[in-house]
Order: C-alpha cells, then sequence, then structure tokens
C-alpha cells in the first residue's frame, strides 16, 4: 500500500465518525424544525409564504459561504450575551447545515400534507378528529413517503455539505479533500470523496428502507431502518479506543496550503514532547485564524506580517521585516491579548521569479535590472496578484511596462515559466519550486513589496502558559528560507511526495522523548 | 307537539358577499328522512354541513337536540353525527375493520367486543365479514360506500348526515344500497337528513322533501303532496323523473 493511502487510512475512521456525528445532528435538528415548519406552513397560507421563503433564500447562499458567516456572528453572539458561546469547530458547522437541511424537509412536509386527498380531509374532519388526530393518524402517516423522501434530499445534501465543515475547523472527512488538493495529494481527496459518498449512499439506502417499511406498514424493515441508523450515530457517539492519552489539549490553526500544514504539524511535534495533547484546526480562512486566535478557539498558528498589516491593522505601507514586527506584536497584544512570539526565520511573500539562465542571460538580478528589459518580457501572474496593491505599488515603483501580462493558477504559472512561455512570474518567496525549477527570485531594493515574515502567533490564554512558550521558542528564527522550500517541495511535488508531517519532520528533526 | 331533533333557525352563510343559505329555518324530528333537493349551487351541502359545523353559518343558529352547536364540543359533536358524503373517504393506511373502528377509537372507547361490533355492523351494511382485515383499495366502489355507511354507524348516532351518498355508483349498485339504507333507517330508528341530485331516488325513498333554490326552501313536503306543486321549477323538477316514466312504461 502507498504511504499516502496508508496514512489517510489512519484518518479516516476519526474523520467518518466526526463527519456522521455532524451530519446525523444537523439533518435530526432539520427534521426536529423543519416538520413543525412544514405543519404549519400547510395550515396557513401566511406562514407558508415567509417559511418557504427565507428556507430557499438560505439554500442560495453556498455552503461554504454560509458556514464562513457563521464564525463572526456567533463571536458577536458571544460578547453580546457574554455566555462563552463555541464559537469554531462543531456549532457553526451544525447550525449551518441544519439551515441547509430545512429547505427538502419543509418543502416536501408542505407537499406532503397539501397532497392528502381532500375527501380524506373531509372524511377525518366530518367523523371528529381533533386537529392534532387529524396530523397524527391521517396527515402524517399518509405523508410520510414524501415526508422521508425530504429527508433523503436532506441527508445526502448534509452528508455532502458537511465536508466543508473543515473550513470552520470542524474535523469531518473534508479534512482529506481540502489538504488533499492543497497538496495535490490525490489519494487523500479521493479516499475523502469515496468515504464521503459511501456514507450518503448507505444513509440513503438505510432511510430507504424505513420508507419502504412505513409503505408496506412492515414494522420490520422500518424498524431494523432506523435502529441501523441511530446504532450508526451511537457508535460515532462512542469515546475513541477507550482511553485518552492524558495531558491538556493545546488547539493548532492551519490555513490552507501545504506550508501551513507542515509548521502545524512541526508545532504539534513540539507541543507533545513537552506533555500537551494536540489537536488540529485545518482549512481555516485568513481572517477566520486570526479571529479564533483571538477568540482562544484556537491556540497558536503562523500567519505573515504582510496579511496581519493590511487585514487586522488596516495599514497600506511597507516597512522594513523588523519594524513591521514590532509594530505588529505591540498592536495585536494590545488589541486582542494576542502574543507574536518571534519570526520563523523565512518569508513567503510575493516575489517576482525568473529562470536563473534568462535572468543571466539578460543580466537581471533585481526590479530596477527588470524595469529596462520588460518591455520585451511576458509577465506570469496567479489569478489575483494583479488587481492586488502590491502589483500596483511594484508599478510605481519601478515604472514597470511588460509586453504582456496573463493570470494562472499557481501549477500553470510555474509550467509557464518552466517551458518559456513566460519570462517572468510573481512567485510566492517560500516555494518549494523556485529551487527545483531552477528560478532565482530578483531583489526589490526599493521595498515596493511588503514583507510577508512568516510569525508564530499564540492565544491570550497560552501566551501565559510558560510551558508552551518554552516548548515553541526553539522555532523562532529556525527556518531559513531555503529549508522551508524544500520540506514545501517535499510535499507539493509530483513524484515521491511526502506528506506534510514527514516534511514537518525532516524541517524540525527534534528528537521525540 | 315533539321537539326537533334538528333545527335551523333564521341561518345565513355567504360565500364572497352572494348568500349560500338565506335566511333558513327548518325543524327535523326524530325518525324523519329528509331529502333535500335542488339545483347545484343551490345551498344544499353548505345546509347539512351548517349542522355538523363543516360550515359555521354567518347568522341565525343550528340546533341539535335541543342545544345550540356551537355550545357543543366540535370533536363529540361531531362523533354523535355519522356522516357519509360521496367522496367516501375511507382512510387507504387503514384496513375495513379499522376504518369502521375508527370512531369510538377517537373517543377512546375500550375494545372490548370490537370484533363483534364490526361484525355486526359489516353485517348490517350487507358485507361478509372476512372482508374486515382488507385495505380499501381492494373494494368496489359499492362496497367502499357500504363500509362507509358502517363507519358512520359505528358509534351508534340517532342522526345520519348523508351527501350525495350513492350519487357517484352505478345505477343498480346505487338503487340497491339506497334500498338497503331506507331499511336500515327504519330499523334503527335513525334520523336521517340525504341531499341528492336524484329527485325519483328522493321521491320514493323520503318521508319529507326539502326543495332549496338560490339559498331559500322553496318547499317542504311529503313526496306525494309535492307531485302535485304548482310552482313553474318545482314541477319542472319533478317533471323529469316522471317522463322518464311514462317513455319506460310505453316502451
Amino acid at each position: 500500500m502507498s504511504p499516502a493511502l496508508s496514512e489517510a487510512l489512519v484518518e479516516l475512521p476519526d474523520l467518518l465518525r466526526s463527519h456522521l456525528l455532524l451530519s446525523g445532528c444537523a439533518v435530526a435538528i432539520g427534521v426536529a424544525v423543519g416538520l413543525p415548519l412544514a405543519i404549519l406552513s400547510a395550515r396557513s397560507r401566511r406562514v407558508r409564504a415567509p417559511v418557504l421563503g427565507a428556507a430557499g433564500l438560505i439554500q442560495t447562499v453556498p455552503a461554504l459561504a454560509l458556514l464562513a458567516l457563521f464564525y463572526p456572528a456567533l463571536l458577536i453572539l458571544g460578547e453580546a450575551t457574554g455566555i462563552a458561546v463555541p464559537a469554531l469547530g462543531f456549532l457553526p458547522a451544525l447550525i449551518a447545515l441544519s439551515l441547509y437541511a430545512l429547505l427538502p424537509i419543509v418543502r416536501n412536509g408542505v407537499a406532503a400534507i397539501q397532497g392528502i386527498a381532500p375527501e380524506l380531509t373531509e372524511a377525518a374532519d366530518g367523523i371528529g378528529m381533533t386537529p392534532r388526530q387529524r396530523l397524527t393518524m391521517v396527515e402524517l402517516p399518509l405523508g410520510a413517503p414524501v415526508i422521508l423522501a425530504g429527508i433523503r434530499t436532506a441527508a445526502v445534501w448534509t452528508i455532502g455539505a458537511a465536508t466543508l465543515a473543515t473550513t470552520v475547523g470542524q474535523p469531518c472527512l473534508g479534512n482529506l479533500i481540502f489538504s488533499g488538493l492543497q497538496t495535490e495529494n490525490w489519494i487523500r481527496v479521493l479516499v475523502g470523496c469515496a468515504a464521503a459518498a459511501a456514507l450518503a449512499l448507505l444513509v440513503d439506502g438505510l432511510l430507504a428502507l424505513v420508507e419502504s417499511g412505513l409503505a408496506r406498514r412492515s414494522h420490520l424493515r422500518w424498524g431494523l431502518g432506523l435502529g441501523l441508523l441511530a446504532g450508526g450515530l451511537a457508535l460515532a457517539l462512542l469515546p475513541v479506543g477507550g482511553r485518552q492519552p492524558a495531558g491538556e489539549v493545546v488547539i493548532v490553526g492551519a490555513k490552507n496550503f501545504s506550508e501551513q500544514y507542515i509548521l502545524a504539524s512541526a508545532i504539534e511535534t513540539r507541543l507533545r514532547a513537552a506533555g500537551y495533547r494536540t489537536e488540529r484546526r485545518d482549512n481555516l480562512g485568513s481572517t477566520v485564524a486570526y479571529q479564533a486566535l483571538a477568540a482562544g478557539d484556537i491556540d497558536v498558528y503562523v500567519d505573515y506580517g504582510g496579511t496581519l498589516w493590511a487585514n487586522i491593522l488596516g495599514r497600506t505601507d511597507t516597512p522594513a521585516p523588523a519594524a513591521m514586527r514590532a509594530v505588529l506584536s505591540r498592536e495585536l497584544q494590545r488589541r486582542d491579548g494576542v502574543r507574536l512570539l518571534g519570526a520563523l526565520g523565512f518569508e513567503n511573500a510575493y516575489a517576482f521569479a525568473m529562470r536563473r539562465d534568462r535572468a543571466a542571460a539578460l543580466g537581471i538580478a533585481s526590479l530596477d535590472n527588470l524595469a529596462g528589459a520588460a518591455p520585451q518580457l511576458q509577465l506570469g501572474a496567479d489569478l489575483e496578484f494583479l488587481s492586488r496593491p502590491e502589483w500596483r505599488a511594484v508599478e510605481r515603483a519601478y515604472r514597470l511596462r511588460f509586453a504582456d501580462r496573463r493570470s494562472f493558477s499557481p501549477t500553470f504559472m510555474y509550467r509557464a515559466v518552466a517551458d518559456g512561455s513566460a519570462d517572468v512570474i510573481t512567485a510566492f518567496s517560500s516555494d518549494g519550486r523556485i529551487d527545483a525549477l531552477g528560478l532565482v527570485t530578483l531583489a526589490d531594493p526599493r521595498r515596493a513589496l511588503p514583507s510577508y515574515e512568516a510569525v508564530l502567533l499564540l492565544s491570550p490564554h497560552r501566551a501565559r502558559d510558560r510551558r508552551a512558550v518554552a516548548a515553541l521558542t526553539p522555532l523562532i528564527g529556525a527556518i531559513p528560507v531555503e529549508r522551508m522550500r524544500r520540506a514545501n517541495l517535499m510535499v507539493d511535488r509530483d513524484a515521491d511526495k511526502r506528506t506534510p508531517e514527514q516534511a514537518a519532520r525532516w524541517l524540525d528533526p527534534f528528537p521525540l522523548r | 307537539m315533539t321537539t326537533a331533533l334538528v333545527e335551523l333557525d333564521g341561518v345565513t352563510r355567504r360565500h364572497g358577499g352572494r348568500p349560500a343559505l338565506d335566511r333558513v329555518s327548518l325543524a327535523v324530528a326524530a325518525g324523519e328522512f329528509v331529502a333535500l333537493v335542488g339545483p347545484s349551487g343551490a345551498g344544499k351541502t353548505t345546509l347539512l354541513k351548517a349542522i355538523n359545523r363543516l360550515v359555521e353559518p354567518d347568522e341565525g343558529a343550528v340546533r341539535v337536540d335541543g342545544r345550540d352547536v356551537r355550545r357543543v364540543p366540535l370533536a363529540a359533536l361531531r362523533r354523535g353525527i355519522g356522516y357519509v358524503f360521496q367522496g367516501i373517504g375511507l382512510f387507504p393506511h387503514l384496513t375495513v375493520a379499522e376504518n369502521i373502528w375508527i370512531v369510538p377509537r377517537l373517543a377512546d372507547e375500550s375494545d372490548a367486543g370490537r370484533a363483534d361490533r364490526i361484525a355486526h355492523l359489516l353485517d348490517l351494511v350487507a358485507l361478509p365479514v372476512d372482508l374486515a382485515g382488507r385495505y380499501p383499495r381492494a373494494l368496489s366502489g359499492g362496497q367502499a360506500q357500504r363500509v362507509g355507511v358502517a363507519r358512520a354507524l359505528a358509534a351508534s348516532p340517532r342522526l345520519m348526515l348523508m351527501d350525495e351518498p350513492f350519487g357517484a355508483l352505478d345505477p343498480v349498485t346505487r338503487d340497491a344500497l339506497g334500498t338497503a339504507y331506507r331499511q336500515l333507517h327504519d330499523r334503527l330508528g335513525l334520523t336521517t337528513i340525504m341531499v341528492t341530485h336524484d329527485i325519483a331516488e328522493a321521491l320514493l325513498r323520503a318521508d319529507r322533501i326539502v326543495v332549496l333554490i338560490d339559498g331559500r326552501i322553496r318547499a317542504d313536503a311529503a313526496p306525494a303532496s309535492l307531485l302535485a306543486n304548482q310552482d313553474p321549477e318545482i314541477r319542472e323538477m319533478v317533471a323529469v323523473p316522471r317522463r322518464q316514466a311514462e317513455r319506460l312504461a310505453a316502451l
């Protein structure tokens, strides 16, 4: 078995369990809320229009955005009420997915009740059923197949959409898919997708069994279907493997690219050696990651100076790295109590890069040299660079005028410079492909490009934890850019790929215990 | 004079401004078999449904057994009145026996003697007892409506409201069921108010015929005296079955 496959399979059971638990709870809440709403809506036109409208509206919001929206919403709720609402992980994912499950349940519920033949409701009323008796003895039993069809749709959607819960820090099968996509580890992607699909098919099949059991009035069938579903959920609730290792839990965050996975893994190794247990919250969005740290939902992660400078402090100037770090350190502490432990020793900044032979032939070593040759050269940029302030700053500072400019997704941008269809690209300075493809990065003497030093950030609570600080301090200044590039390349390259954990062990060969 | 079992007192019901019932007053004595006839849209069904409150009058009062129906709990009122209508409305997810036993079940009656009662009710409507375990989809139209009548009789009501009960059945079945029901009415001492389109059926089966036209009672008479009524619309109404009978006799 390939190491990538065996590693994905090791992670699979836990991810499958939390995926099942999350989607099961979301569908259960969807049913508990959606069915009464459907009954009210079927009875009253005044309720029906707004309820179906709202459920439909929720459905038009992309699931990814819906999940991301609940993070700040819960933060604000927590601040407004003074109650410690967990804003990251299970709760926001659960709320978003439950809302998502509502539409098919409500819509089918309304259709089921309105679809009851009018002579049956007339008979029910005429023989003296109370509205409740009519509901339980006539409308629900007769509408059950349509109602269940709605629940089946909701279950399949929810199991699919739950893969996105990884972006708000809730472990699920999406962890395999997202990290696999980022590191181009297709085996992880396939394992994640196949597991989600299999789970969806299985749940759908069991619900179909319940449905046919109700239709045929076979207690065996629907009892078996419901029993197996309940059993699966109960299994997902059981604690893993009996005993948990002792120790305080530290939650390590990571954004959604290889370098972040590698660094998070290195941080975990150091913390475990210091006697902590660790949990991961991967694939966090840039602003979510910082807010999560400030709110204490994660304890530690690596961010980049320029990102914090622009997104958190809202600054547009480009001071030198040390000056930027000093201001960040002071301001983040003052604003949120977040501690900037220090810089790891490399930058992951935008850097103009060329093939070494081509740069030598044209005599280009800096952006100043590039300005003269640019009118004969092709620029390849990533998809967003040309619309970012960095590009305008560089254009202004060096009066750059290229013969042509084209945008690529990162993988194709590197291929373009390698095969000569682009002369200069906007690389990321810690990207392993810079060395692998024999590229050189051009100096920026006018300092138009901001610094993106990798910095280690600690949550307000963890900042006071001397043992954790002591465990992580050795990482400060320990990772030069060449080393980070090689570690990234191990994960990103096409052949002989390594996992982020393997790359982390190479990057920071810290003796375990 | 004995008090009426059913009494309507100045009952008006409007459908979007137009009155479907216009100050209708009517008294039905216990034991009577009353046919409600009249053209479509005359208000027959509205009148019938005002009695078990499937329709609420805008004005006037309805009394059953001397009590204003608005003062009786709705479920109790309806469970005490047998209701049979053209749509039949047997519950498809329940067996014949479960359909028949639904009203006693609603009233939380004990299941003691259930099987005997169901067998007796099936016998009353001339159905074999082995139908009890079948589902409605396995019944013919005539059988289904017989079950509908048995269901209406299950709680031993004194009053039966019937809205075109046999209207959707073929003529032979309709006649057989009509005759059988009239016998039941007499045997069980029921009071029946039946809406029908079929003038011949009304004339042949009822003790008394109430003609509704445009939401008002135009005539209220025994069958024989209705035939002598001089009102042109009523003459036209009763002329139809009479002409048919004459043409059939001439064949």
